[in-house]
């Protein structure tokens, strides 16, 4: 089966200044390849400043690639110009971490998740309202906030519509950025409920961002380890995150806090 | 041994534009002892961030302390003058909130504000200052911290302004350091590195810590004890180790069946959903009698419904709020 997307050898580099006189390059992606097969999850993780935000932008067609290519559906995402480009954007649609910086706080939740269809240029003003109050529905929010500013809302409820606004327009891929991060732990695992039956209800693939290895042993069919703009290991999700081959694997899960083991026992698996 | 801090019945309350008064903290009562780690588990809405400005009366304009007393070193903060308490914070306690970007000046490099902080509450000439403030980060930053010192903070990773913020928390040589939700933000590598600059800090110094976060997790192998607080009240406080493993309050137990299983591969298939604790957080504006955990509990009684109740002793040092202990 063709994979829903696939990256091949993409490196993404920025000019740096490394004294007054040079400009050095600085490769925030590195001859990055992976596929995820449609209506998988796969976990990308790493540490900070690892390059998985820049690779989601880079997906994302936000960010343009220094070198290699992408494919969605077969189709060279890196060749095509830019009008064909944004016909192809409503299929890929991001998660942010924060809802409070992602999301107008002025704006009400029916103004948000409307957003993408009057960008797109889709549907009545009739058509819209019903189908902005539809996605809320999908995501549990009681439609009695739709009205509300979004600034009133908590974490949960935030996260939440931000997660309806990329339903709008019927995404195949959904790239969550460090999407549960910044929620309560019992919150988390709410969002991560819904997350699983959206999965399966809509039939959606998932780029998972997270330095999170548990969620990511939880939620993801595959891994991809980051380190420094490189993919380092991947791999079905459970065997990676039991037995890791690579440093970088070992070293954050030695990382991870757990309740019963003080971090300093020598991790056991 | 006499305790650090001693709060009773710290009651905190916020007011409404429209007037309407929300209680925010209702009878929350725990002391501290010198070199204690104290770890404040809670979610949004728990209190939790108002308990640590509390302490030192950092409310905003309409917060207030409704009733209730913090004695720090002996001395009731909450009547301490104006003058005692400048004193008293940066100086005999430490605070460390979130979001180490937004705690930091933009344009000023991190050596003048850890600096700025000395000169704040010592009398210290310019090369005494200079050497403290040398000697200081180089606590938190083993290796260059001449560079750092003159970095700006935006020049610096998440990790390492966290570590400015240590820098600036312990520059007096305070017994008390308040963090809230320290390590939020920071990757789980990272993450360890400010814990064990903590655990150090506690050996070298002595200091106490209340040690504010929603992560269970992250108290596992730092907290002494852990105080879970849910709707401003003090559901639970026990050994760390014990509360973890045999959480005796409805909420803490559910709250810890929340957490996605432990990383090893046991073969089991893939739970396609986590437990969940059914509800929202509440609402603390509305007004209501009983358990304010009761709407949520799998485990709730008549007596429940109509009162709230008060902490009862259910183990060595573990005490717990709820009627599944009473009498």
């Amino acid at each position: 089966m063709q994979p829903l997307l696939k990256v091949e050898n993409l490196g993404k580099q920025y000019p740096a200044r490394k004294s007054a006189r040079a400009i050095d390059n600085f490769a925030a992606l590195d001859a990055v390849s992976f596929s995820i097969a449609p209506q998988t999850t796969l976990a990308l993780v790493g540490e900070s400043g690892s390059g998985k935000s820049t690779l989601a932008l880079c997906i994302a067609c936000l960010e343009t690639p220094t070198s290699g290519k992408i494919f969605f559906e077969g189709i060279d995402v890196t060749a095509l110009d830019q009008n064909r480009q944004l016909l192809l954007r409503p299929q890929i649609q991001l998660v942010f971490q924060d809802p409070a910086s992602s999301l107008n706080p002025r704006w009400t939740a029916l103004d948000i998740v409307s957003e993408p269809f009057l960008v797109q240029r889709r549907f009545s003003k009739p058509d819209r309202a019903v189908r902005a109050l539809q996605l809320l529905d999908r995501v549990a929010l009681p439609r009695k906030l739709a009205g509300r500013p979004v600034g009133e809302l908590s974490g949960g409820q935030k996260q939440r519509l931000a997660i309806a606004r990329a339903l709008a327009l019927e995404p195949k891929l959904i790239i969550l950025d460090e999407a549960l991060s910044a929620l309560d732990c019992s919150v988390q695992a709410q969002i991560a409920n819904l997350l699983v039956e959206l999965q399966s209800s809509l039939g959606l693939t998932y780029l998972f961002i997270t330095h999170d290895l548990a969620m990511a042993a939880h939620l993801a069919d595959h891994v991809a380890v980051i380190q420094r703009g490189r993919i380092v290991e991947s791999g079905p999700a459970r065997k990676i995150l039991s037995s890791p081959t690579h440093d970088a694997t070992r070293s954050l899960l030695a990382a991870t806090p757990r309740l019963f083991e003080s971090p300093r026992e020598p991790v056991s698996f | 041994m006499k305790p650090l801090l001693e709060v009773e019945s710290l009651h905190v309350s916020y007011s409404a534009r429209t007037g309407e008064v929300c209680p925010a903290l209702a009878g929350v009562n725990f002391s501290l002892n010198p070199g204690e780690i104290l770890g404040v588990l809670g979610e949004s809405g728990s209190g939790k961030s108002t308990l640590a400005s509390s302490l030192l009366r950092l409310l905003p304009a309409n917060g207030k302390v409704e009733k209730g007393s913090v004695h720090f070193e002996g001395k009731n903060l909450l009547e301490a003058s104006a003058h005692d308490l400048r004193k008293i914070r940066g100086g005999r306690v430490g605070l460390i909130f979130q979001e180490p970007t937004s705690s930091l000046h933009p344009t000023l490099q991190v050596g003048r504000q850890v600096s700025d902080v000395l000169a704040a509450h010592e009398n210290l000439d310019r090369l005494a200052l200079q050497q403290k403030t040398s000697n200081l980060l180089a606590s938190v930053f083993p290796a260059d911290a001449d560079r750092i010192s003159r970095s700006y903070p935006h020049e610096l990773s998440g990790g390492q302004r966290q570590r400015v913020l240590i820098a600036q928390a312990t520059a007096c040589s305070p017994s008390l350091i308040i963090a809230d939700e320290p390590t939020a933000s920071l990757d789980p590598t990272t993450q360890q590195e400010i814990v064990q600059l903590f655990r150090a800090l506690r050996q070298n110094l002595g200091l106490a810590m209340i040690l504010i976060t929603h992560n269970p997790a992250l108290l596992a192998g730092l907290a002494d004890r852990i105080l879970v607080l849910y709707a401003g009240r003090v559901a639970e406080i026990g050994p760390t180790s014990r509360v973890l493993s045999s959480p005796q309050h409805p909420y803490t137990a559910a709250l810890l069946r929340c957490l996605p299983s432990h990383l090893a591969d046991d073969g089991a298939p893939r739970k396609p959903r986590l437990n969940i604790i059914p509800g929202d957080a509440p609402d603390l504006s509305l007004q209501g009698t009983g358990c304010r955990f009761e709407p949520r509990c799998t485990e709730r009684m008549e007596v429940c419904i109509l009162n709230e109740p008060a902490p009862v002793v259910s183990g060595e040092l573990h005490e717990v709020s709820c009627f599944k202990f009473a009498g």
